[in-house]
Order: C-alpha cells, then sequence, then structure tokens
C-alpha cells in the first residue's frame, strides 16, 4: 500500500488503538495534520502546547493507556519539555510526537529548528529521530512499547517534514529493533523466600508504598497483602488511593507534608517495606536520619532504584503485581509472617498516632466552620469529597492546595488522584484535568487549583469549552504563591518577597467567562457547599469556583527541608500531644 | 594519578552500544547529569558494524559504581555493559607526544624511549614525536618521564580493554 509518511505515521497511531491526539500544527507538523481530518483519531486542539503534555500525561494517568501528543518543531517542541520532564518524573507514559525541519536542513539552523532529540534525551525514557519513512511503522510500534512497559515513562519521536511528505510501501512493523531493551517482570525466588523471612520477624512492619503500585495495577494484591498480615500502610503522594483512606490500617501519606503516624511509623519501624517507590527527598527528609533502625525490602521494576537511596537488605527487581503475588503466595503458608501477636503492640502504637494526630485546621470538624469567617482550604477540599460521587478524578497543581488536596481528600480507588509529584509542576492540574476528562468522560473531574498555578495554564481551559470538555476547577485563591510565602513564613524571618498575587486580578469568574466556562466565586464558608452543588450540575461547559480562602494557613504537617523526619513539625493545636 | 586513592576510584566500564546516532550523546548526557565524572572515553565500532564499543574510566566511589552501571543499562542503545576489573583485563592506550627536542641530541631521551617500548613517529632537528601503547598506569608513568625533556603537545586516547583470556 502506497501512503506518505504522513500517512504512514497516523495509521500507525490507529494500529496502536490511539484515540486521543493532543496537540497543535505548525509549520514542520503540518503534513501530518492532513490525514488527521480522515482518521477515526479524535484531535483536539490546545492553547499551548504544555498544555497537549499535561492532557496526554492526565489521560495515561487515568486511563493506564499511554497519552498522545502531537506538536511543531522549534518552539513548539520545547514549549512541551516541561511536560515530558514531568512524566519522567512521575513515570507516565506518553507519546510525544515533533515536527522537524527536513532532514536535508537539519543542522543549518533552519527556521523553527532545535535540536529536539538532544534538548530532551534527558527527560525522555527514549527519543527517536526517524530519518527514513520506511522505519515510521516499526518506530511507533517502539516508542509505544517502551513507553509501556517496565518503568513506564514518556517517549518522543522527531518527524522530519522531508519524511511525512515521502512515499513509501507501507508495511506493518516487524519485529522490534530494541536489543539492548530489557524488561523485569517476575521476582526472583530466592529474594521473596528473603523478604517473607524478614517479614515473619518483624516486630514493627510498616509498607511504604508508592505510585508504582498504582503503574501495576497491584491495588488487589496490596490489598490482600495486608489482609494476610496486618502491616500498617503508608501511601506517597504518588501513591494516593492505591490503598483506601477509610482502611484503618492506613495511616495516610508519608513525607515532608505526610501524616504524623505515617512518617513517625516509618522512622520507628524495623522492617521498612517498599512497594514502588522511590526514597524521594520529600519522602525521606536526611536520609542518613531516615528510618535509621529499619531493614528494608525495596521492590521496584528498575533495578537502579534499589540502592540508589537506601541500600536494602533485600531488593527485589520486578513488576509490583507479580512481586506482591508471589509475596502474598509465600505469606499465605508462613504463619509467623500472618502473625499478628508480634506486631500488635506497634499496630496499636501507629494507630494511637493516627488517632491523636489527623489532618487538622482551624475549625475542623465542626459543623459550621463558617464561624470563623474566612474559608479554610481544607474545609474546600473536604467539602468537595463530601458532595462528589465516591469514583470522582481528583486533579491537582502544586503547592499547598496540592497538599491539602492529598491530605484531605478520602481517596478510594486507584487512578482517581493526578497530579505532578517528582517535577512539582505548578500549572499542571488544568490540563491535566482535561486530560482526565477526555480518557474517563463518564466519571467527574475536578481540579484543585491554586490561584499562582491557574495562571500559568489557564487558556485550556478554552480547549475545554470548545470541545466540551466539563471539567470543575476549584482555586483555592489565597492571593499568593502560597507555599512560597510559608517557607518565608517559617525560614526568612516572615520577609516576604516577591509571593502577593491579589486576590481579584485577575478577575477569575470574569476569566472563566471569558473562556467560555461558568465562574462562580465564593467568599463565604457559608456557601461553599452551595456553590459546589451548582458546579456539580453542570455538564455542557468547564466551570470555575473562585474560592477566596484563608492566606493566613499554612500545611501542617512540616518536615522542613533537610531535617530529619523525626523533627517533624505538627499542626500547632497537636503541639502539646506526648509522640 | 597512581596513586592509592586514584585507583579506587577509578573504575573501567565497557559498554556494547547499538552504532546509531546521539548515542554517545546519551552516555555522555547521562554522567553530566548524574554528576559522575569521566576520566576518559573511547568509541568505535566493533566487528559488528552494527554495534560500538564504548570503555569509560569514570571515577566514582566503589559503592555507586553499581548505580552508575544500572543507569548506564537502562539506556535503550546500551546492550551490555560490564565493570571490568583490572586484574581481569586486558588495558591499552594509546600516548602520543611530540617533545621540543630532537632525540639525535639526547642520548638519554633515546635510551628513555627505547626502553619504554616506545617508537618515535617523526622527527627534526628542533623536535620528535614519539608514541607508546602500554596500560594506562605504564603510561602515566611514561609521561611523567617525559616531562623533564620538555612536553609541546601530549594526547593520549583513553582506555579500551577486553576481558582477559581464561586459560583453560
Amino acid at each position: 500500500m502506497k501512503l506518505t509518511g504522513a500517512q504512514a505515521l497516523i495509521k500507525s497511531l490507529e494500529r496502536e488503538g490511539v484515540e486521543v491526539l493532543f496537540g497543535l500544527p505548525g509549520g514542520a507538523i503540518l503534513p501530518v495534520y492532513d490525514p488527521i481530518i480522515d482518521s477515526s483519531i479524535r484531535h483536539i486542539l490546545v492553547r499551548h502546547e504544555q498544555g497537549a503534555g499535561h492532557a496526554a500525561e492526565g489521560y495515561a494517568q487515568v486511563t493506564g493507556r499511554p497519552g498522545v501528543a502531537m506538536v511543531t518543531s522549534g518552539p513548539g517542541a520545547t514549549n512541551i519539555v516541561t511536560a515530558l520532564a514531568d512524566a519522567y518524573m512521575d513515570s507516565v507514559p506518553i507519546v510525544v510526537i515533533t515536527g522537524q525541519v527536513a532532514t536535508t536542513s537539519i543542522g543549518t539552523d533552519a527556521f523553527q529548528e532545535v535540536d529536539t532529540t538532544g534538548i530532551t534525551a534527558s527527560v525522555t525514557k527514549h527519543n527517536w529521530l526517524i530519518t527514513d519513512a520506511n522505519d515510521i511503522s516499526r518506530i511507533v510500534a517502539e516508542a509505544f512499547h517502551v513507553a509501556t512497559t517496565g518503568r513506564p515513562g514518556p517517549v518522543l519521536i522527531d518527524f522530519p517534514k522531508d519524511v511525512a511528505n515521502a512515499t513509501i510501501d507501507y508495511e506493518e512493523p516487524g519485529e522490534l529493533e530494541l536489543p539492548g531493551y530489557r524488561v523485569a517482570s517476575a521476582p526472583d525466588e530466592r529474594s521473596v523466600a528473603a523478604a517473607v523471612e524478614l517479614i515473619a520477624a518483624a516486630e514493627r512492619p510498616v509498607l511504604y508504598v508508592g505510585g508504582g503500585v498504582i503503574k501495576a495495577d497491584a491495588a488487589k494484591e496490596l490489598a490482600h497483602f495486608v489482609g494476610l498480615t496486618g502491616i500498617p500502610v503508608t501511601t506517597t503522594l504518588m501513591a494516593r488511593g492505591a490503598y483506601p483512606d477509610a482502611e484503618a490500617l492506613h495511616l495516610g501519606m508519608p513525607g515532608m507534608h505526610g501524616a504524623f503516624a505515617a512518617v513517625t511509623a516509618i522512622q520507628r519501624c524495623d522492617l521498612l517495606i517498599s512497594f514502588g517507590a522511590r526514597f524521594d527527598d520529600r519522602v525521606t527528609g536526611r536520609v542518613e536520619d531516615f528510618a535509621k533502625g529499619a531493614k528494608v525490602i525495596h521492590v521496584d521494576i528498575d533495578r537502579a532504584e534499589i540502592g540508589k537511596v537506601r541500600r536494602p537488605e533485600v531488593g527485589i527487581v520486578a513488576d509490583c503485581r507479580l512481586a506482591i503475588s508471589a509475596l502474598n503466595e509465600q505469606i499465605a503458608k508462613n504463619s509467623a509472617a500472618q502473625s499478628r501477636d508480634r506486631i500488635a503492640t506497634w499496630v496499636e502504637r501507629c494507630l494511637d498516632w493516627k488517632q491523636r494526630f489527623p489532618f487538622t485546621y482551624e475549625g475542623a470538624g465542626t459543623a459550621a466552620p463558617g464561624d470563623i469567617g474566612r474559608i479554610k482550604p481544607q474545609f474546600v477540599v473536604e467539602e468537595l469529597r463530601r458532595l462528589t460521587p465516591p469514583e470522582t478524578i481528583l486533579v491537582a497543581g502544586v503547592g499547598q492546595h496540592q497538599m491539602w488536596a492529598a491530605q484531605h481528600w478520602g481517596f478510594v480507588d486507584p487512578r482517581s488522584w493526578v497530579n505532578s509529584g517528582g517535577l512539582g509542576t505548578m500549572g499542571f492540574a488544568v490540563p491535566a484535568a482535561i486530560g482526565a476528562k477526555v480518557g474517563c468522560p463518564s466519571k467527574m473531574v475536578w481540579a484543585v487549583d491554586g490561584d499562582g498555578c491557574f495562571q500559568m495554564t489557564a487558556q485550556e481551559l478554552v480547549t475545554a469549552s470548545s470541545e466540551r470538555i466539563p471539567v470543575k476547577i476549584a482555586i483555592l485563591n489565597n492571593a499568593y504563591l502560597g507555599m512560597v510565602r510559608q517557607w518565608q513564613h517559617m525560614f526568612y524571618e516572615q520577609r516576604y518577597s516577591e509571593v502577593y498575587l491579589s486576590p481579584d486580578l485577575p478577575d477569575y469568574v470574569k476569566w472563566a467567562e471569558a473562556m467560555g466556562c461558568v465562574g462562580l466565586r465564593v467568599t463565604d464558608p457559608k456557601d461553599v457547599a452551595a456553590a459546589i452543588e451548582q458546579a456539580n450540575a453542570v455538564n455542557d461547559r468547564p466551570v470555575v469556583v473562585d474560592f477566596r480562602t484563608d492566606s493566613m494557613e499554612h500545611v501542617f504537617p512540616m518536615v522542613p527541608a533537610g531535617a530529619s523526619n523525626d523533627e517533624i513539625l505538627v499542626h500547632p493545636s497537636q503541639a502539646d500531644q506526648p509522640r | 594519578m597512581t596513586n592509592l586513592t586514584a585507583q579506587t576510584r577509578h573504575h573501567l566500564v565497557t559498554a556494547r552500544v547499538e552504532n546509531k546516532a546521539g548515542v554517545l550523546l546519551r552516555v555522555a548526557g547521562l554522567f553530566s547529569r548524574r554528576g559522575y565524572n569521566i576520566i576518559s572515553l573511547a568509541v568505535a565500532p566493533t566487528d559488528d558494524p552494527a554495534f560500538s564499543r564504548i570503555s569509560i574510566v569514570v571515577d566514582v566511589e566503589s559503592n555507586l559504581l553499581q548505580q552508575v552501571i544500572d543507569q548506564l543499562d537502562k539506556l535503550i542503545n546500551v546492550v551490555a555493559i560490564t565493570e571490568l576489573d583490572p586484574e581481569e583485563a586486558t588495558q591499552a592506550e594509546l600516548l602520543l607526544a611530540t617533545l621540543a627536542r630532537s632525540v639525535e641530541h639526547d642520548a638519554d631521551l633515546g635510551v628513555l624511549i627505547q626502553s619504554a617500548g616506545a617508537s618515535i613517529v617523526e622527527m627534526t632537528d628542533q623536535a620528535t614525536t614519539i608514541q607508546l601503547v602500554a596500560e594506562p598506569t605504564v603510561l602515566d608513568d611514561f609521561e611523567e618521564k617525559l616531562r623533564s625533556y620538555g612536553i609541546s603537545e601530549l594526547q593520549r586516547t583513553g582506555a579500551v580493554a577486553l576481558p582477559r583470556l581464561v586459560q583453560l
């Protein structure tokens, strides 16, 4: 079959099962936009290429399928670098296709030419520059394979204009040419046995569950593991939803703004069992003081994560689902590993911490937190949770609002939480929410965003309006770059340098309306619930709710950067509690 | 260069990589991004033109070496990677040096060249270019001795290596 390179590319994407492309055309990618008209693939026209990348990430995180973005060369490519870096940090499978100047022009500083593969080499799992149109179908197949297998991650295909315009005899991809790519899958039996031995002997074990459990679709296996062993659970920022928050043994999120019980249990455990987590500095605090007395079992599909930060007693390089299954199988035959007696005192202690140090704020839990006059941001998150269906997808940007969302939303299911963890990309929420809604159109999608974040990528709401993607955005508008302000408050003698944003410049309601959304504003705590319900009722367009929240609110607990997790600062109202 | 600490920090890593555009960038970029120090790097195609061999002498603490290897191994174009224990590897490196004097007028230099097994590549009345192929540590010593003769140019290739043959 004779096809142009552009047609071969689109055909290859169709062959991979791609249903949606997030993109923005331009000169070098122009030939590829022509066959899109005839394709079954839905194209969503973003307003900025970064938005295409984050939308692809949101899509991938909620569906488990790769998100695909397509942009042009030069600035199109550089604009999507942030999203690639974000996806790389959080192991999100996205496939980005960038236009490129003709191969004959590469290296001549042609119009809109940049060294895309060079620029993105360090923020992609792999990238390809296609120089021969006959390679298109094979390279597309390789790209999807690499993005979605092993430790998932972003890949990029750089697609020169003359390759797009070439005519070829299209052939289905044959064998992939990836001689250097090996994927770990099943765990090594001896390591599993060694891990079970440690579990059977531990008196103070705790689980440290990371995003790998969600990526591996291992939530069921994890629940079974906890059922078998009775070991308390912590879920990292990337793993919220991997284990239901409502479960008694769930101590919450560890880390810099984690739950006191989760942080402290990890510090004092004698066995730390890590499933698909990477000992990130936001979790460990000062590494030398992290879980000092503990032995470590580390399960990760990426061999390079084993021992990168902390040398484990037992390292298991495997897919989390297979590894946890294998552990469960052995534990089921090992009564010592299932014994509740040995760990009873410890579990009781953990649950006592959990009970005495919940996430809290002034007025928390009262029927009328409105009595204090200001809207507490945490209260908005709790009301959102209360008033939305259990399967609602929550998306967040980066900063205080993200932490409050992670803390106060009661997570039920995996893949119901989308946020920028490793890279900390402000502006992530709006485009990621769009991608999530496109991926799961039947679920309600709320983004909790900060006013600083919202201003970075709000233009994608134009995309959402025109494409009829009814996402809902709750801006926790505290008129500040709040997390930076909090650090300046705590560590820079309250010298607030360049963090004030103003609550009403821009006017978020007018801005929302100008972008085709419903815009609402809430200034009184008593009106929070009604506004959420009003937003929930809108199904034909996006909604933006401008919640004017308390600027003075800080995120607690907090482990100061570089400090030991033992130095965790709790909410002032809990400061007198014995630890 | 030959002191003990330097030796324990220097590790010879050899990688079989796909012979494709951009592979060197990926390898070099990985070292730069993760803060690993390259002492030398040599790359050339193998007998199979689809693959190249990269020999890298890397300066890291021994306990970091596994991390360097694991990270390199993740590169899609890296097919195989091993650390070669100096005891179990044949290493060689080439040194070219131009000295600002003629060996004809300097008997000592002639003796040094001969005793080291180096050869004269080019010679004029004012200068001599010599070459020596040897293990890197031998080259270190030789380079040191050459200094007193006034080195005007010097270029080393970096070590290349293969596993030592096992006697059956």
